[in-house]
């Protein structure tokens, strides 16, 4: 089915050592993404968020991903170099459990997309403005295999196929296709 | 829509129990811009000048600055006013951290208390919602630890807490506000705070703040970003670690204290140890240093690294900057992990780190004089150090002498008098200064030391290097890329400024550059206090990325006022006149304005005399520092001309002298 293909992976390596906690990645990120570009800026709209405990020495910046719908169960702590940290802190996910990555107004979910710009920036935001290199940014060539991809319309068709047989579907379809022309 | 301010302020009735959002009339920006601009102003209209600081008439006003919660790098500043019950005269003092850009994404521009809560609250702010909450059970706890506390309680991590410990409750004159990494400690701000029974402020927003031309404005940003990366790799030659850099003295960072412990004077700004410095003490701080900072911390949206978190085994976690590193180390003359020790308890108290050392240090000198006796400090342990932990615990629960030096080395010395007074000898204005003592008069300090309405230095002086460099060579490659500079002159004035000889202090500069000097040293702070923006970026270090000619273009851009270098000139001169004038109205005359006498061991009465007329002259004031009315008609503040005529303190005719009153005179 599939081929290998060249593809480019944009990956931001995060030193948390040198997080000096500033937060300059949060309003960078909030204002490069307003409409129009930089007209307002906002951290809680930010697609990096720092999850930051200062007492605590914690520093975490972490990016949004994935939307998961449903809360996971029961989250894990993990304790490194004596620092204890809560799972959430290292999860990119905009889900039900937590405030970060969702539009302080709609709740609708943030992910970051590497800041995606026309012409294209030479490094996301928040790596630029990131002076002290705690947000290194990366390229990686992967080979990774293509997948053919069904359309979603064949993906559609094709459940209703093996639920109601191939005749029934054909015979719908043209009966749909006359009512509609009529 | 109004941009980078908000267009609205907080205002909060402590005794009725009141919250009102106030629209702000944006004439006010244009004239004043912002944070202590158009916090003067405020106290100007709405607190009478016979106000006493723990009057609940007077106002305690927490103010951002107008580009503070912009993209603009170190805009995070905490600009805190109210009459200080220290020095009676207007107080403000400014802290960094996060605070004050989470208080512009909540929707406002600044929370102006009044009245008197009759008990312990404090106020949390979360966008549109904000109320007033008990804090009986945060009742004597730490300032660090009520942060927390509040945090906890209100289920909200990111919430920026501003709070005070038991000095503020008490109403201790050192009283601070403390924020995370930073603090507003100068003037006793906290000790208002308390009398208003206010433990807290917490603030959480979510709300965008605007730029009027994006585009514009982010390219300045971006300038100013890429010039302190390339600064930081450029240290200026010639001038000590500490000055060589940008940001506040990078004393959490460096450990090399060689300037410090052998310029700065130790005990009672007494003792001056030219010879402490060597390779074992170096090792031995080096060792405790490195073994209490967990990390190199910022404010918000800032690369500079001034604080740092400070554990020390045993003792709970708190954060520190600057010189509060050697302030208590070297008045109990004591070493650095005694500093870092009671700079932990003095921070969750709610201390300044500048005067309490000094008060304590005051306190023991008395003691040995003779004139605080055995039974002033009954129950006192008899080593060194167990006498500054002891002394620290009773001022800030005012218990037996504590309650008299809770009140700063001026008021106690009035208080406990038997020739007490000669050792409160390093005041300025009733309030304690750097243990500074100096040979030659500079008369460029001098001018700063009588005149500045913040009495700290550190809040007036930068730009200009404090001493000459040796030789032509030096000067020159100095100057080559000073773009700072309002004017050319002032690259002469430096190529010129010699150690010895007919161009060397005091004489030069001159009495005419010393003002140029100052007035543009001046400017600059004035102009951060009222934008928000962090001295250690601007007014303070030598070679700042923000300067006069940068400075118009970030503002109109961010707001859509229209600005040029002459605009922004003449808005620092009203507010600095402002200030002035509010300062003028409470009793400040030429009397006051004099820096402590032992500061200089050489001194010249009749320069000093010229320097300050010069000064005032060159402000528009009279020879008692009044601003005169026609200088403040060109400053549109005729209402403030009015005023002072009304009261008798101008008068029209130029020739009649004004009412003869000073604070010193008055106050007795």
């Amino acid at each position: 089915m599939g081929e290998k293909k060249k593809k480019i992976i944009k990956s931001i390596k995060i030193d948390v050592d040198k997080c000096n906690g500033c937060r300059a990645c949060e309003m960078i990120c909030s204002a490069f993404h307003a409409t129009p570009k930089y007209s307002s800026n906002n951290p809680a709209r930010s697609r990096i968020r720092l999850i930051r405990d200062p007492l605590r020495d914690v520093y975490l910046p972490v990016y949004a991903g994935e939307l998961a719908k449903a809360e996971c169960m029961g989250r894990d702590k993990y304790v490194i170099d004596g620092k204890e940290y809560d799972e959430c802190g290292f999860c990119r996910a905009s889900c039900p459990s937590r405030e970060v990555f969702k539009e302080p107004d709609s709740k609708l979910p943030l992910k970051c997309d590497m800041c995606q710009d026309d012409p294209p920036q030479e490094k996301p935001l928040c790596v630029q403005w990131c002076i002290n290199d705690a947000l290194i940014y990366e390229e990686r060539e992967e080979e990774v295999e293509e997948e053919v991809k069904l359309e979603d319309v064949e993906i559609g068709l094709e459940s209703m196929i093996d639920k109601y047989g191939m005749q029934k579907v054909m015979d719908t379809v043209s009966r749909m296709s006359a009512s509609k022309k009529g | 829509m109004r941009y980078a301010e908000t267009g609205f302020n907080l205002e909060i009735d402590l005794t009725r129990g009141s919250i009102e959002r106030v629209a702000t009339d944006p004439r006010l920006t244009e004239l004043h811009l912002g944070g202590l601009g158009t916090s003067a102003k405020i106290l100007w209209d709405r607190v009478p000048p016979e106000t006493e600081p723990f009057s609940p008439d007077n106002l305690l006003i927490f103010s951002t600055g107008l580009l503070c919660g912009t993209p603009a790098t170190g805009a995070n500043r905490t600009i805190v006013t109210t009459y200080s019950p220290q020095t009676l005269l207007m107080g403000y003092s400014m802290m960094g951290g996060f605070w004050a850009p989470e208080l512009k994404h909540a929707g406002y521009d600044k929370v102006i208390f009044r009245g008197k809560s009759p008990n312990l609250v404090y106020l949390w702010i979360n966008n549109d919602k904000v109320e007033i909450r008990d804090a009986s059970h945060l009742k004597g706890k730490g300032a660090v630890e009520t942060a927390e506390l509040v945090r906890q309680e209100l289920k909200e991590p990111n919430a920026q807490v501003a709070a005070i410990g038991l000095a503020g409750e008490n109403r201790v004159y050192m009283a601070s506000i403390e924020q995370g990494r930073s603090s507003a400690s100068r003037l006793g701000l906290g000790a208002v705070m308390g009398d208003k029974g206010l433990k807290a402020i917490a603030v959480r927003g979510t709300k965008d703040v605007n730029i009027a031309r994006p585009a514009e404005f982010i390219k300045l940003c971006n300038e100013v970003l890429q010039y302190i990366k390339i600064r930081g790799e450029k240290p200026v030659p010639g001038v000590m670690p500490i000055l060589a850099g940008l940001g506040s003295p990078q004393e959490m960072k460096l450990v090399d204290e060689e300037w410090h412990t052998q310029n700065f004077m130790w005990g009672n700004a007494r003792e001056r140890k030219r010879d402490y410095w060597n390779k074992e003490i170096e090792e031995k701080w080096k060792a405790t240093q490195e073994s209490v900072r967990t990390r190199l911390i910022s404010c918000y949206n800032c690369p500079m690294k001034c604080g740092a978190t400070i554990s020390v085994p045993g003792i709970s976690t708190y954060m520190m900057k600057c010189f509060s590193k050697l302030t208590y180390t070297m008045a109990a003359f004591s070493d650095l992990d005694f500093g870092f020790r009671i700079a932990q308890r003095a921070t969750e108290y709610g201390m300044d780190g500048f005067s309490t050392p000094q008060v304590m240090a005051f306190a023991v000198e008395l003691k040995e004089a003779g004139i605080l006796t055995d039974e002033d400090f009954a129950g006192c342990p008899s080593d060194n150090e167990g006498k500054f932990y002891w002394l620290l615990d009773r001022i800030v629960r005012r218990e037996g002498i504590g309650d008299v030096l809770a009140n700063g080395t001026y008021w106690a010395a009035q208080q406990i008098g038997k020739g007490a007074e000669a050792y409160a000898h390093n005041n300025i204005k009733k309030h304690e200064q750097l243990p500074l003592k100096l040979g030659m008069l500079n008369p460029v300090y001098y001018l700063m030391y009588c005149t500045g309405e913040k009495i700290n230095i550190t809040q007036i002086e930068g730009q200009f290097p404090q001493a000459p460099f040796p030789t032509m060579e030096e000067r020159e490659d100095f100057v080559k890329d000073w773009i700072q500079v309002p004017d050319e002159k002032f690259k002469q004035y430096f190529l010129d400024w010699e150690f010895r000889g007919e161009r060397s202090n005091p004489y030069y500069p001159t009495v005419d550059m010393s003002v140029d000097i100052v007035d543009w040293q001046e400017m600059m702070h004035y102009i951060d206090d009222a934008l928000g923006m962090c001295a250690g970026l601007s007014s303070f270090p030598l070679k700042p990325p923000y300067h006069i000619h940068n400075y118009p273009v970030l503002i109109s851009s961010a707001t859509g006022i229209d600005m040029d270098e002459a605009g922004l000139t003449q808005v620092y001169r009203r507010n600095r006149t402002l200030l002035r004038a509010v300062n003028v109205r409470r009793g400040l005359r030429r009397a006051d304005e004099k820096p402590p006498e032992d500061h200089w061991k050489k001194r010249f009465p009749e320069l000093e005399e010229k320097l300050l007329d010069a000064y005032y002259k060159f402000k528009g004031w009279n020879n008692q520092g009044i601003p005169t009315k026609e200088s403040l008609h060109e400053l549109d503040l005729d209402y403030v001309a009015e005023d002072l005529l009304l009261r008798g303190i101008l008068t029209d005719n130029e020739d009649t002298p004004s009412k003869e009153t000073s604070l010193e005179t008055e106050k007795k």
